[in-house]
């Protein structure tokens, strides 16, 4: 109706069937390669160095405001917030003590027995610019990126227990996938036993299960789930979830196990990024170990 | 609802390409904004609406390029599966062209129930997507930004058409220099 362009009559180009079959082929194309296999990183970062800095600008506002509310904070509740985490220090220093000598026994007793040390961790503090639009999966923007040496892989932790994994590192920011998503796996050990066993997200309503265990399985409502550490990726001991119910019915062959996660998945606005100060042994090739059994 | 309609009586020009592309930048940004709960929901996809609009006033300048490139760019934003808005602009964009010459003649209430359809056709195009990739049905409250969507639509429609209505030249009659 108001289009400039001269009618189809002289100037057409493809045919617009042609053209929507084409882009449609294309993006099925993107589709299978983003998700069957890993080339897109470098198209991915290229765009991205053009619509993270939008993200930046459009934060900002919002960012400012969350500044200037902090501002504004009453002084009596500024001094209660100050006496309280006195208190908290005084408290985290005299287990912090207790933790030296523990770390110096073990290194000692770890010796005597002739087993590998421990991988050391730095972790490193990140700010959660928002989280994620994708309604499909749960993820959340830190501001601390490839520049900052975090890297695709690394433990997302707050003061309480395992927040998530990054799962992709832009330049400035990096992506953390919690480990509420459905397709973010944790191994961990029970606490009370030592069962092992994997924890995922159900992708609902920020809740964790744990499937394939058999009815039987020794856990129980109120049980500690804490990192294994097997996988090389999580160090071992921090807390991810703790077991909320147990349904054991004997028609299905696994017991259906519901968690709560340790951390404040949601709650938070700075998280910490574990970096491993050692990289874990090399796995051995694959031959090798299907010849041994 | 009769100036609701803004077309038949209004003679208009031609959108400029800047006031296009600026349109749809101003939309990405504004699909960016950071939000939490039900905001995230409710929020409509400000970019499907305003292709929606060019796709239908201006066929010939928009078309699948501009919605399968915006596509790609909303799949960085968001992160999610590569080519997933690209797949979902496109089939919106082909349903909208089919429609555009029946739409231009529809009052803007008549527009936001067809433009309502084709905001779910974009969401259950992309669900299939993601389900076919093996992601969880969100709830149904993951059509919510569809309704809001088509609310906005006679609002934005006005706006959008509002610098077309400027007259190019002085009008007839005023003395030239």
């Amino acid at each position: 109706m108001n289009d400039p362009t001269p009618p189809p009559f002289f100037k057409t180009g493809l045919p617009p069937h042609l053209r929507f079959t084409i882009f449609v082929l294309l993006s099925a194309v993107l589709m299978l390669a983003d998700a069957r296999l890993t080339y897109l990183g470098a198209l991915r970062q290229a765009l991205a160095v053009f619509v993270n800095p939008l993200q930046h600008a459009v934060n900002a506002p919002v960012r400012l405001a969350g500044q200037v509310a902090d501002f504004f904070v009453t002084h009596s509740r500024l001094r209660l917030e100050n006496e309280e985490l006195r208190q908290t220090r005084l408290r985290l220093s005299a287990q912090l003590l207790e933790l030296e000598a523990l770390r110096a026994e073990n290194a000692h007793l770890r010796a005597l027995l002739d087993a590998r040390p421990r991988y050391g961790h730095t972790a490193q503090l990140a700010q959660i610019l928002y989280a994620e639009r994708d309604p499909f999966s749960r993820k959340i923007i830190i501001d601390r990126g490839s520049l900052h040496h975090v890297e695709a892989g690394q433990v997302v932790v707050d003061e309480t227990g395992v927040v998530g994994q990054v799962t992709r590192a832009y330049p400035a920011v990096a992506e953390v996938t919690l480990i509420t998503d459905k397709n973010q796996a944790v191994p961990v050990q029970n606490l009370r036993n030592g069962l092992r066993a994997v924890v995922f997200g159900s992708g609902q309503d920020g809740t964790l299960n744990v499937p394939f265990m058999p009815t039987n399985a020794d856990l129980v409502p109120g049980d500690q789930l804490v990192t294994s550490g097997l996988d090389g990726i999580y160090p071992p001991g921090l807390p991810v979830a703790t077991v909320v119910r147990v349904e054991r019915n004997a028609a299905y062959p696994f017991a259906r196990i519901a968690c709560l996660p340790a951390a404040g998945v949601d709650r938070h606005r700075h998280v910490l990024v574990l970096r491993s100060t050692a990289p874990p042994p090399p796995r051995p090739p694959a031959e090798v170990a299907r010849g041994k059994r | 609802m009769a100036n609701a309609d803004p077309r038949p009586s209004v003679l208009t020009r031609p959108p400029s390409s800047r006031f296009i592309v600026g349109s749809l930048l101003a939309a990405l940004i504004a699909n960016l904004l950071p939000g939490t709960g039900l905001a995230v929901l409710l929020w409509p996809d400000l970019v499907a609406l305003v292709l929606l609009y060019w796709v239908i006033h201006a066929p010939r300048r928009v078309g699948f390029g501009s919605a399968w490139l915006l596509g790609l760019l909303m799949d960085i934003a968001d992160g999610v599966l590569f080519g997933q808005h690209a797949f979902a602009y496109v089939i919106t964009t082909y349903a909208a062209w089919r429609l555009h010459r029946r739409l231009q003649t529809f009052n803007l209430w008549q527009q936001a129930l067809y433009v309502l359809g084709l905001l779910l056709l974009l969401d259950v195009s992309m669900l299939l997507v993601r389900l076919a990739f093996g992601a969880a049905f969100p709830g149904p409250l993951y059509f919510a930004g569809s309704a809001t969507g088509a609310l906005l639509w006679p609002l934005l429609s006005t706006l959008l058409a509002l610098p077309q209505r400027k007259p190019v030249s002085p009008p007839y009659g005023t003395p030239s220099r």
